[in-house]
């Protein structure tokens, strides 16, 4: 039986968990709730129904055999990536996550459509029809992929963090990784390297509660994953990832600390994912309640919904979001469906970038 | 009875050094743990301690002597109521350094140091054909191929500040095996950073920094500790430019010796030529000189793509012409003709390269007029230099310092009879090491390891004499 959920906040002052002091190291401050504007609300609310709207859509289309392999849907996390990535400054920071890796990329603004192409492999997808779901990346908006081996992204993230600080650029790099890639040898490698050299980096576990079907608890020791840096002095917290001003104000906090020269921090955002690990998950490892309980109680569109309510945002100003949102899916999807396949030359093509 | 000194193998590749500094002098009276002298190989400074008591009787070699062989008799030690008595002399080390250094190099090898493995034994030769990318008349210098490296890596930090070098030991150790020499001193501790022993971890941070727009060298201790880290090397590096439709480049080089080395055993003694090799997306290069090191690696750490650049213990310390000139940077992707010739064809790379060009010697003895290629670059292939050469032969041989299973001599194989099988003459023969870990014992190792005996008997082989 997996533990409950993320808590929902029902407007607790203090958003974030930090360790309790084991020493009088000093620790980032403790998060405060996001002070969204009503543009800011409206904006997170248009970024996660976006995200919810796409992987709907995505998983139609790969029940319809337009997309194929392994497809791994965002549906239930939409707050974390939203919440920290409107954060980031986009100009300088860099963001790298593992397979599941869609909802990253609408939240750093890459358009729907190129990324549902590149799902149906065709040549307008963002990596020409040759990366697919799982390895998709925007250098331009210096969104590093889309990793399809569990943790690699972690040391990679590490490296974009080394450059950041070479270059001496004020640049942040974000790491995503999953409550299993929290099992990867490499992972402690990196934390290891990352505060000795004091680098730029948050990096991000987004506690989905399972590894495939293998909940925290049947697979880590340390099941409160925010501590998994304390050997490495690298300061934890841990945030309610079903709440987009939670875990943007943790953001913020996490961000101060790395801007100012302090060495990394680790989050784990506790979430959860409503739908199977990949697409032909049968999910046998938790039950159907469960899930729904999630859904009715800890939902993060249906939380910032009520607090824009009660802010006194009307139901049809939804309706109206909602309908744009659902005609900027369909587009992505019939784009996606009419773009031609990619060339046949295209099979020898960026395979080295130079002649020999 | 006097205890001799020798001088000390401080390393198992090691054949000779410098004797730096003596500590003691005659008539010192010293005890066990006492530091006598100071001991300069080439790849680091060593302490050089009594094992016994006694008194200093005579000093054998001065002081500053170059090129002192392993097992020479240094000193003389008198035990407890001895006479300190001078032994017959042993030959001067002063000697060695007048005579040819080729020359005292093989010398080395066959006469002093029993125990350096056989595949150790080439050396230059003056008849060797000029690489066509090197003008008549270039001035030229002699390096050793650790030099080169170093020059290589030292040359393209000072001209692009995003080149860095990362690995164990390469900042304030000098290096493990001094390739890093001095880049500390001159670049920093920004540009020459020492890792922990996380070769999974660094090298994903390196593929993960070139990914950012810096240009890495990775240097791996040795290749075999970068099985630790080949998912960075395949799956990051090499595949990301083609998954991200030639958006997303890794220009980044992992370096370090390859191979095996001298009695280091089985999980220290791999060729891992043939694995890299096979991977589209990566750039694999294996020199075996200085010239081609120094204008290679200069290569592979300027090029857009993700290089393995393999080097080779042995020849770290080998000493060869390299051209005098400002940016010596060689092609990727070309094979060398190292030696033209007319009855068969050796082809090579890496130490086996050494071995063809000293088997070829011994053959033209015997008559027989073998051409020796060097691969250079493993991936992509040049087999364009190969079939050409076959066509000129019609014989093909070769010499390959790794496993015979999937090797690049496989590869060549079929290479050979899908593009050039009209103009073999006889089967193509391989010379590969045994099919077996690279076992401890110093027979065991030299009879696994190829040799120039053996290079000799397939050409012949494949001559039918």
């Amino acid at each position: 039986m997996a533990k409950a959920p993320a808590r929902k906040t029902a407007a607790p002052k203090k958003v974030a968990s930090t360790p309790a002091p084991s020493s009088n190291r000093e620790q980032p401050r403790d998060p405060v709730p996001y002070d969204a504007t009503p543009e800011e609300l409206e904006k997170f609310y248009r970024e996660m129904l976006l995200i919810r709207r796409f992987e709907e859509k995505a998983g139609q289309l790969y029940g319809l055999g337009l997309i194929g392999g392994f497809c791994h849907l965002y549906i239930g996390q939409e707050a974390v990536a939203v919440g920290l990535q409107s954060a980031l400054d986009g100009n300088k920071d860099s963001v790298i996550t593992g397979y599941r890796d869609h909802g990253h990329m609408l939240a750093y603004g890459i358009d729907p459509k190129v990324i549902m192409a590149e799902l149906t492999g065709r040549q307008a997808g963002i990596s020409k029809g040759k990366g697919g779901s799982m390895h998709m990346f925007s250098v331009e908006h210096k969104f590093y992929g889309g990793h399809g081996i569990v943790g690699a992204q972690v040391s990679l993230g590490t490296g974009l963090a080394f450059a950041h600080k070479y270059r001496g650029d004020g640049g942040v790099a974000m790491a995503y990784f999953g409550d299993g890639a929290a099992n990867q040898g490499q992972v402690y490698e990196s934390f290891n390297m990352a505060e000795l050299w004091k680098l730029p980096i948050i990096f991000v576990i987004e506690n989905n509660q399972y590894a495939m079907g293998t909940s925290v608890n049947r697979s880590s020791a340390e099941d409160q994953l925010y501590r998994r840096g304390e050997s490495f002095r690298i300061p934890g917290m841990q945030v309610d990832g079903m709440d987009v001003l939670a875990v943007r104000g943790a953001a913020e906090a996490a961000l101060e600390w790395v801007r100012a020269g302090k060495g990394p921090v680790l989050m784990e955002l506790k979430t959860y994912r409503y739908r199977g690990h990949s697409m032909s998950d049968p999910a046998k490892y938790r039950s159907r309640e469960e899930v729904q309980a999630v859904r009715d109680k800890s939902d993060a569109i249906e939380h910032l919904k009520k607090l824009m309510t009660d802010a006194g945002i009307a139901e049809d100003k939804f309706k109206e979001i909602d309908k744009e949102i659902r005609a900027i899916v369909a587009d992505s999807a019939d784009f996606a469906e009419s773009a031609p396949e990619p060339d046949l030359s295209e099979l020898y093509t960026d395979v080295l970038v130079e002649q020999y | 009875m006097a205890i001799e000194l020798k001088m000390p193998a401080l390393s198992p590749t090691m054949e000779e050094g410098t004797l730096a500094k003596w500590l003691v002098k005659e008539g010192d009276t010293v005890k066990s743990g006492d530091i006598l002298a100071e001991i300069e190989t080439d790849k680091a400074t060593m302490e050089f301690e009594a094992i016994d008591e006694g008194t200093i009787g005579q000093i054998l070699v001065p002081e500053g002597t170059d090129n002192v062989k392993v097992g020479t008799v240094i000193a003389t030690i008198a035990g407890e109521g001895e006479e300190a008595s001078t032994p017959a002399p042993a030959p001067a080390a002063a000697e060695e350094k007048d005579a040819a250094p080729a020359k005292a190099g093989a010398a080395s090898v066959s006469e002093s140091v029993p125990a350096a493995p056989a595949s150790a034994g080439a050396t230059e030769k003056a008849e060797r054909a000029s690489d066509p990318a090197i003008p008549e008349g270039t001035a030229m210098v002699k390096l050793t191929v650790r030099e080169a490296l170093r020059d290589a890596m030292a040359e393209e930090m000072r001209a692009d500040d995003r080149v860095f070098v990362m690995g164990e030991e390469v900042a304030e150790y000098q290096g493990a095996y001094k390739v890093t020499q001095g880049l500390l001193d001159e670049f920093g501790a920004r540009r020459v950073i020492d890792t922990p022993i996380t070769e999974y971890g660094f090298a994903g941070l390196g593929a993960g920094a070139a990914m950012g727009g810096l240009r890495p060298i990775i240097e791996f201790m040795t290749f075999n500790f970068a099985m630790q880290a080949i998912d960075h090397i395949i799956n990051s590096a090499a595949k990301t430019n083609y998954m991200s439709g030639g958006q997303m480049r890794c220009p980044i080089v992992f370096r370090g010796p390859n191979g095996a080395a001298a009695r280091v055993g089985a999980q220290h003694s791999q060729n891992y030529a043939p694995w890299y090799a096979s991977v589209p997306g990566l750039i694999v290069i294996a020199p075996y000189d200085a010239a081609d090191a120094k204008g290679l690696l200069k290569a592979a750490i300027r090029t857009e793509d993700p290089v393995v650049f393999l080097e080779n213990e042995l020849l770290y310390g080998r000493s060869f012409e390299v051209p005098d000139v400002e940016d010596f940077v060689l092609p990727i992707g070309k094979a060398r003709t190292m030696r033209e010739g007319s009855d068969v064809t050796i082809v090579s790379y890496s130490i086996g390269v050494g071995l063809a060009l000293e088997a070829a010697d011994s053959l033209a003895g015997e008559g027989i007029d073998a051409e020796v290629i060097d691969l250079r670059t493993l991936r992509p292939l040049d087999t364009a230099t190969v079939l050409a050469s076959l066509k000129k032969t019609n014989r093909l041989v070769i010499v390959e310092e790794g496993w015979p299973v999937c090797s690049i001599a496989s590869e060549l194989a079929m290479v050979a009879m899908e593009q050039g099988f009209d103009d073999l003459d006889a089967p193509v023969m391989r010379v590969c090491n045994e099919d077996v870990p690279l076992p401890y014992a110093n027979n065991l190792e030299k009879a696994a390891l190829i040799d120039t005996p053996r290079v000799a008997k397939a050409v012949k082989a494949v001559l039918h004499r």
